[in-house]
């Protein structure tokens, strides 16, 4: 599960490198963003640019990535492209999340 | 010079054999939605369609098969205002021996599962399940054309 991660200001900004959020990467995708988000950030945003594909294990997983957070921290969304909003939608997770249109850029690749 | 041979004709009916495993569920939606968009089915029900192969295929590898192993066979065959695909397994049968009801999950906490036969239900049409002998057979119609998304109220 590629991933890459940067810290701006108070926000982890996590970018998925991967095309698909699905049934094959679910766990990984989760015990990597567990890895993640131990650093102490009130805000995780989420970058799905990349992603073109999540499935309903995909949307567990990204719903499982908010809980462990808990309460007291953030986890929002950002670049969602036509399928991964549509699953978003339908499924009205789309109000439980703060979706933005694009992730802001990151400073340096890692 | 000879004019340009007529765009070749997509194959009526296709039929793919595989080995549930969430890998070959990737592999095989690969090709499938390669082969709508050979079928000239626009992006946007190419999208519906393959939300709704994953959750039903996922769903076969999951728990029809669960800790087993065995054969999927999928078809897709054109009918007039779309596809009709059916999906057999050899696994366990759906529990009560029919299909769930795929209502949202309901509750004060977001749910983190619960949500594939919504998305089929949602994007797929005229849904049967027969069980016979040991076989699961699931036949689906998928709309060759969608409407343009409205946003939810």
């Amino acid at each position: 599960m590629q991933v890459s991660s940067e810290v701006q200001g108070e926000t982890l900004v996590v970018r998925v490198d991967e095309a698909r959020i699905d049934a094959a990467v679910a766990i990984q995708f989760k015990d990597r963003m567990r890895e993640l988000v131990r650093q102490p950030v009130p805000v995780v945003l989420l970058d799905l640019s990349r992603v073109n594909f999540l499935d309903s294990s995909g949307l567990g997983a990204v719903v499982a990535v908010m809980k462990l957070l808990g309460p007291g921290r953030r986890l929002e969304l950002a670049g969602l492209t036509p399928t991964v909003e549509k699953v978003f939608r339908l499924t009205r997770m789309d109000g439980v999340f703060t979706i933005h249109p694009a992730a802001p850029a990151q400073t340096h690749a890692g | 010079m000879p004019d340009d041979p007529p765009a070749e004709p997509q194959p009526v009916r296709l039929r793919i054999v595989f080995c549930a495993t969430p890998l070959a569920v990737r592999q095989v939606l690969h090709r499938l939605i390669a082969d709508l968009e050979g079928r000239g089915i626009p992006a946007e029900a190419r999208s519906a369609a393959e939300i709704v192969l994953a959750e039903a295929l996922n769903n076969v590898v999951e728990h029809a098969y669960a800790e087993a192993t065995g054969e999927i066979e999928f078809e897709l065959a054109p009918e007039p205002d779309g596809l009709r695909c059916s999906i057999v397994d050899h696994g366990s049968a759906m529990p009560e021996l029919r299909l769930p009801e795929g209502t949202l999950p309901a509750g004060d906490e977001p749910a983190e599962g619960g949500f594939g036969w919504f998305l089929i239900r949602s994007l797929a049409r005229d849904l049967r399940y027969d069980r016979i002998g040991g076989t699961n057979r699931l036949s689906f119609s998928l709309p060759a054309t969608l409407a343009p998304d409205n946003p939810t109220p």
